[in-house]
């Protein structure tokens, strides 16, 4: 009998892939485990090894093709002396629950930078204006950023879990190694107390380290020293000597990885005086983030996020394109509602603000960019013209971000409000597997609607 | 090679041999179909197989009693089968439904089995390892003589937690083995590339734990060095580390493109070290068991593991309020 290969899921986030390369040919015997093909995923080129035996009937997907959806056929597989032709339809297997928050996750992605942009004008809009821009992921914006500012100063230099020689585990690092060689791209054990202790020694010893935890899980090993030992030392020092380092990796949750693996930080670090915590939404944060967190004389914490990486924005083509911390950006102008948000949230509440303007509602978009310094002016302004607002964020109810916000606008500027302050945020459980529940867990587009639509009495 | 060991093992019976080939076997197979159910996208998120290291937990569970723990990492699925657990409930939980060990809650990496004794399942690496050893202190606390595998890799040997529970653990001569799965690879890192001290077993001599280096391919030799480590920790003389060679044949986890190793290094491993292959050798160049014999085994426990598949097909999703439970006791 015929059968149908079908283009393999090879990562947690996966949906599409490349066919890189073809390694058989039609009319090729085939034996079970052999390497066919390799693919690309998101993250990196992968093997892919024929599951079943049998003769190459036809080849579905050419060699080069881009863009081809997991469970697409991609060859027939005949039986000696049969014909390609005998192969069962091209069947949809996609099963019910997989993947379905990472669907979701992409089918909220706005396609590029989301338009328009409020007046205020820059550092208040996504971008400068004017400025000639390229397009690049999320991913390559991290990584130039860490690049122009290894080029720019020699004591910085990166250190992690295979950052160097395996590239990176999420591929941020790619390339690195090879340009500023092993002194500066340090490989290290799966020793994240160590070595965070170590970086923020280094940091004392003139240096500025760049720390990459493999994700923010990880870092719970490490947090002594980000906290008791790189925030609250030129403190305790009478302001002789602070830690200039940035801490950063992938931070929140990722696709069906579980309890462990998807927790979101930010309220945690947010709360820590000496800590700076930033959280980029576009590609263009990214970088400019990352650049001024890198010259910032005090511990940064810098939470990025394993499914935006691949994500593409437009940044400034040109120059030295730093972000100041503490300057939200207005990512959509309205006048019906502020909804504050940063990171992946912003994903969610961009597509809230479509959807509630077909409805007639105007949504204003803030994204925060930084959550300490946060600022209040920029959110304290937008409220006091809407009169309502709205927070998302992905990580935990209680002491969240927006609780924080919520009391502050109720501290000043709580003769303007119209309806009390809604948070959306992640439920108050762990992060479950399974995929229904997984959804569920995570805060979602329909949230943030209905959420706009109770504060708007709709 | 492996098959000329058959000679110097007089005293292993056909039934033993038997087990252990259609244990680690299992292990393999099922191995294989989370592997394609992960293409498939039935499975989602990180999943990290077994394959190549069968030997290891086959062999120490040949050493075990009933009532003795058992605790690992996420590379777990080779665990759960070799204590008893159900293919159709580990397979179930790869799929995230209701009718797996958790629910459908904790997934590829964090299964547990009160029942059988298994302690996860565990994504932080290292965390085990204190955790296998706050278990052996509890059973020392009751009085009985259980004993507690406390499983972890080469890569988790450089935490420095573990080395804390090395000091407490022989401080306190805690009945629990530490079991060092020595795959030569943490993710994309050999040993040699992580520490210039690459006997890990010897690192437990600094707090006075006995151990020993073992040959992680071969049941036999694993069967004899767990019994071994076992009985010390009975009589009330553990710790004792057991540094298993071993290797693992897939990559770190389902989406990595493993190459920093080459395809020759693993083929190498795979033909002349295989841990199953060794058994079926010394069962068929023994005289003990035909072709035949190995057949029908190869072909119980293929039914087996697609049995697991269907069921982990066929179970629904967990019910929308399963998000609420079993938060607070
Ligand atoms: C504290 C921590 N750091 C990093 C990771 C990411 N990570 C998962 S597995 C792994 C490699 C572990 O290798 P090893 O201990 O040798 O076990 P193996 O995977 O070979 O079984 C890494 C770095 C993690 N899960 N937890
Ligand atoms: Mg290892």
């Amino acid at each position: 009998m015929a059968t149908q290969v079908l283009m393999p899921a090879l990562s947690p986030t996966m949906e599409e892939g490349t066919l890189a390369k073809w390694l058989v040919k039609e009319g090729d015997v085939v034996k079970s485990g052999q390497i066919i093909a390799e693919i690309e995923t998101d993250k990196a080129t992968m093997e892919f090894e024929a599951v079943d035996e049998g003769i190459v009937g036809r080849l579905l997907v050419a060699e080069g093709a881009a863009g081809v959806k997991v469970n697409t056929p991609i060859a027939v597989l005949v039986e000696a002396g049969e014909s390609a032709d005998a192969a069962p339809a091209a069947v949809a297997a996609a099963p019910v629950a997989a993947h379905a928050a990472a669907a979701a996750a992409v089918a909220a992605a706005p396609a590029a930078a989301p338009a328009p942009v409020a007046g205020e004008g820059w550092p208040h809009s996504d971008l400068p204006p004017g400025v000639p821009t390229k397009t690049m992921t999320v991913r390559e914006a991290l990584r130039e950023a860490m690049a122009e500012e290894m080029r720019a100063n020699p004591a910085v230099f990166l250190m992690g879990e295979e950052v160097g020689e395996y590239q990176g585990a999420y591929k941020i690092s790619q390339g690195l190694l090879d340009e500023f060689g092993p002194k500066r791209v340090v490989d290290t054990p799966i020793t994240e107390h160590g070595f965070a202790g170590i970086a923020v020694g280094a940091s004392w010893g003139g240096l500025n380290p760049i720390v990459e935890f493999m994700t923010f899980n990880f870092a719970m090993q490490a947090i002594d020293h980000l906290i008791n030992s790189a925030a609250k030392t030129l403190y305790m020092s009478g302001g002789q000597m602070g830690s200039p380092i940035v801490f950063r990796g992938p931070n929140g949750a990722a696709a069906r990885v579980g309890a462990q693996h998807s927790q979101d930080y930010a309220a945690w670090y947010a709360a820590i005086p000496g800590l700076k915590v930033c959280m980029p939404y576009s590609a263009a944060d990214a970088k400019g983030l990352l650049k001024s967190a890198i010259r910032d004389p005090n511990p940064v914490i810098f939470l990025e996020n394993e499914i935006m990486y691949g994500r593409s924005f437009e940044v400034p083509a040109e120059g030295d394109f730093t972000i100041p911390f503490g300057k939200a950006s207005i990512l959509r102008a309205g006048t019906d509602v502020t909804i504050v948000s940063f990171g992946i949230g912003l994903t969610y509440s961009l597509q809230a603000a479509d959807e509630l303007a077909k409805e007639g509602i105007s949504a204003e978009v803030i994204n925060l960019r930084t959550l300490r310094p946060i600022d209040y002016d920029t959110v304290l302004a937008s409220v006091m013209k809407t009169n309502r607002c709205v927070t998302v964020e992905e990580g935990f109810p209680v002491g969240s971000i927006g609780n924080h916000l919520a009391a502050t606008i109720m501290q000043r500027a709580f003769d303007h409000l119209d309806a009390p302050v809604v948070n959306c945020t992640g439920k108050d459980v762990p992060m479950p597997y399974a995929a229904n529940l997984e959804k569920l867990a995570l805060t979602t587009t329909a949230e943030v609607v209905a959420a706009v639509k109770s504060v708007c009495y709709r | 090679m492996a098959s000329k060991k058959a000679p110097d093992r007089p005293n292993v019976s056909k039934e033993e041999l038997l087990k252990y080939y259609r244990d680690m076997l299992l292990i393999r197979r099922f191995e294989e179909k989370a592997g394609q159910l992960y293409g498939m996208g039935l499975i989602g998120g990180f999943c990290h197989l077994y394959i190549g290291q069968e030997a290891v937990v086959v062999g120490l569970e040949a050493a075990a009693k009933e009532g003795d723990k058992r605790i690992t990492s996420y590379r777990d699925h080779g665990h759960m089968l070799a204590c008893g657990m159900d293919a159709k409930g580990v397979m179930a939980e790869l799929t995230g439904r209701i009718g797996g060990y958790s629910k459908g809650k904790g997934g590829s990496m964090h299964m547990f089995s009160k029942e059988r004794h298994f302690y996860g399942g565990h994504g932080i690496v290292g965390a085990q390892v204190p955790l296998g050893a706050g278990l052996a202190f509890a059973d020392k606390y009751l009085g009985n003589d259980n004993v507690t595998f406390a499983y972890f890799g080469d890569g988790a040997a450089n935490q420095g937690q573990v080395y804390e529970t090395y000091n407490m653990a022989e401080l306190w001569n805690l009945p629990v083995v530490f079991v060092i799965e020595n795959n030569q690879y943490a993710m994309g890192t050999s040993v040699k590339r992580s520490t210039k001290s690459p006997s890990l077993w010897e690192r437990g001599a600094a707090y006075g734990i006995k151990g020993e280096a073992v040959d992680g391919m071969d049941v036999l030799a694993v069967k004899a060095a767990g019994e071994k480590a076992v009985a010390a920790c009975r009589a009330g003389d553990g710790p004792y580390i057991l540094e298993m060679m071993t290797y693992r044949y897939r990559g770190h986890s389902m989406s990595d493109p493993a190459k920093y190793r080459t395809r020759e290094e693993v083929e190498k491993m795979r033909s002349e070290k295989d841990a199953i292959d060794h058994v079926r050798d010394l069962l068929v160049t023994g005289g003990l068991a035909s072709d035949d014999e190995l057949k029908a085994i190869d072909r119980e426990i293929k039914a087996v593991v697609n049995e697991s598949a269907e069921f982990a097909k066929d179970s629904p999703e967990p019910p929308l309020d399963e998000l609420w439970t079993d938060i607070y006791a």
